[in-house]
């Protein structure tokens, strides 16, 4: 609903429709306004018949791989006499994103139903709800919410009243991006260092603690309720472009754009009218040159291929880029590209866990070469090196953590190259964004 | 904990890697009375002991506002790990300080979307009116530690600033000496 401004009318909020009421935190709010009635609904139904229902609606992860979601909840075998485990990746840190707060702040209800649900159709016992550490809202929003399912007996040993066990705890991150990323947000889960493990084994065979585990976004689980209580058809017949990408997805707008905020609209939906009318357009006096359209990891797209983008999975790949978390960055004409590279290759070099050596290398040289380029002591041959680099960085490592430094680098040095030219050149650019300490 | 060191790409700060980050009493337990209850109370939501040494160490901060050397060494001690293992997990993350900070340890974020919204001006401000002189150091009168941070998660709201547990939004140049009186 273009939090925090009214909703647009090009908007279809459903996830996001009650955010800004503060009564809708609370279990009774949430009550009244429908809460709770899937997860009974779905008590009631087989496991299977709830993963076929999901797999049926073409619901796909909404962290940023796109996998679809009833899929994954297929590959648990229940009863196979080990312990299962749900994981909730609340560890929103890919910079431009910042829908996944907004759930949790707004709605933290809506969250503990779609983990109570996913925890029964894909036979986990426990659920652990990860949240970055610098979240203290949404943690605190969480963990009443929590407490308050367990005080109405919605959650614990027999839930709603069914003799069915689901638990769901919060745990709190201590400061990592990487924690992000499945495999390193289960190390840290353990108690371990954040560092990504080698796949496979994948998660449904060896997760948390060794043990069978599913781990999906916030936003891909709250999505969850509504679709079993109004069905897939329903879900699915939400698509303006085409049948693989289904449903509404949350965008958090940031950046030099007039009204940022998170903004939920039908998969398909025009780039160009959501940037220009639904946001608001540029500032006055300027003029948008850039969208990074899926959080700092997904390559860099000038206006020309936003502006004929759908938005949805295929739509961004098609306009070279991708629909990743949903974290759009507006860059305007104010901006040097340049600088901007710089520092979000800076980000990338600061949260590399540095198991890789092409990562823990490449992030820091990377990061070393486009600042000398900001700061007008490049070289034409800086560029070739970069690119180098940049390859040897692709698809060489445990994650994609290295993989998405190359990505703005690569994408930067393509579609704006003249920026990085005249810089090397001794010519001045305009830039908000130099060098602090 | 004070300038976050890019893989070799600043030269070390050495007060951070001091080794000798002990308290200068002896020291006491942090985890007796309530905070043992609240300790017994989480490890009984994981099938390990070790997946409660995240947790155990957000208690020992908020009691004491820092790790040191020795409350890791207790930890490793209630959580059957070595203090070794404690630490190379205290050095991973980057919310648990090492040493003592300033009462108020403040947060600014700084990465790109941030950063082409103002963020750099935001961070002058606190430095200025804070006293601090510069990123990592706390204030004489012991009150104050600026750093800058990597994405908040708060993009839409520039520039985000945590002061200790607080998150503030949408903060500018010009509201600095207001959110700082506010905290006198």
């Amino acid at each position: 609903m273009g939090f925090p401004h009214p909703s647009h009318r090009q908007e279809t909020p459903l996830l996001t429709r009650h955010f800004g009421e503060a009564e809708a935190r609370t279990l009774d709010g949430w009550k009244k306004r429908g809460g709770y009635q899937a997860l009974e609904k779905v008590l009631a139904m087989t496991p299977g018949e709830i993963v076929d229902i999901v797999k049926e609606s073409g619901l796909r992860g909404r962290g940023g791989a796109g996998f679809p979601t009833g899929l994954k909840w297929s590959f648990m075998k229940p009863g196979d006499g080990k312990p299962h485990y749900l994981c909730c990746n609340a560890d929103e840190s890919e910079p431009g994103t910042f829908k996944d707060r907004e759930v949790m702040r707004w709605t933290p209800h809506a969250l503990v139903e779609g983990c109570a649900i996913a925890a029964y159709a894909i036979g986990a016992e426990t659920t652990y709800i990860y949240i970055r550490g610098e979240f203290t809202e949404p943690l605190l929003r969480m963990e009443r919410a929590v407490r308050e399912a367990y005080d109405a007996g919605i959650l614990g040993a027999n839930a709603m009243g069914t003799g069915k066990r689901i638990d769901i705890y919060v745990h709190r991150g201590a400061g990592a991006y990487i924690c992000g990323e499945e495999t390193a947000l289960m190390e840290s889960l353990e108690g371990r260092r954040g560092n990504p493990r080698i796949k496979p084994p994948f998660p449904a065979v060896s997760g948390v603690f060794g043990q069978p585990t599913t781990i999906n976004n916030v936003e891909t689980l709250a999505a969850v309720p509504e679709i079993l209580m109004k069905g897939a058809a329903w879900y699915k017949a939400m698509s303006l472009s085409n049948p693989k990408s289904t449903g509404t997805k949350l965008y958090s707008v940031c950046g030099n754009i007039r009204r940022p905020g998170t903004y939920e609209v039908v998969m398909g939906f025009p780039f160009k009218d959501f940037l220009h009318d639904v946001c608001g357009g540029a500032l006055d006096g300027r003029k948008l040159k850039a969208v990074i359209p899926g959080g700092a990891s997904v390559p860099i797209q000038t206006m020309e291929e936003a502006e004929a983008t759908l938005m949805d999975y295929e739509g961004f790949a098609a306009q070279g880029s991708m629909l990743g978390s949903g974290g759009v960055i507006v860059i305007d004409d104010a901006q040097s590209m340049v600088a901007v590279i710089a520092r979000l290759t800076r980000f990338f070099a600061h949260e590399s866990c540095g198991q890789c050596t092409q990562c823990r290398e490449g992030t820091a040289w990377t990061t070393k070469i486009v600042e000398r380029i900001r700061d007008g002591h490049g070289t034409m041959e800086d560029l070739d090196t970069l690119v180098e680099i940049g390859e040897n960085m692709t698809g060489t490592t445990i994650c994609v953590l290295s993989d998405s430094c190359a990505v703005p680098v690569i994408s930067g040095i393509t579609k704006f190259r003249s920026e990085f030219e005249s810089l090397i050149h001794g010519k001045r650019v305009h830039s908000v964004l130099t060098a602090v300490a | 904990m004070t300038k976050p060191s890019v893989g070799g790409l600043e030269s070390p700060d050495l007060s951070s890697h001091d080794a000798t980050a002990h308290e200068s009493a002896p020291h006491v337990p942090v985890f007796a009375g309530a905070a043992r209850e609240e300790l017994d109370q989480l490890l009984t939501r994981y099938p390990t002991k070790m997946a409660a040494l995240l947790p155990a160490l957000w208690i020992v901060q908020r009691e004491r506002g820092w790790v040191s050397e020795d409350s890791m060494a207790e930890v490793s001690d209630l959580l059957d790990l070595t203090p070794a293992y404690v630490k190379g997990v205290v050095t991973f993350y980057t919310m648990y300080h090492q040493h003592p900070v300033g009462k108020y340890f403040i947060q600014v974020c700084t990465t790109s979307p941030c950063g082409i919204c103002g963020a750099e001006e935001v961070v002058k401000s606190l430095l200025r009116h804070t006293g601090t002189g510069d990123l990592g150091l706390t204030s004489r009168d012991g009150k104050f530690t600026v750093i800058e941070v990597e994405c908040l998660g708060a993009c839409g709201f520039a520039t985000p600033v945590m002061i200790n547990e607080e998150f503030i939004e949408s903060v500018t140049p010009e509201k600095v000496p207001g959110i700082l009186e506010d905290l006198a």
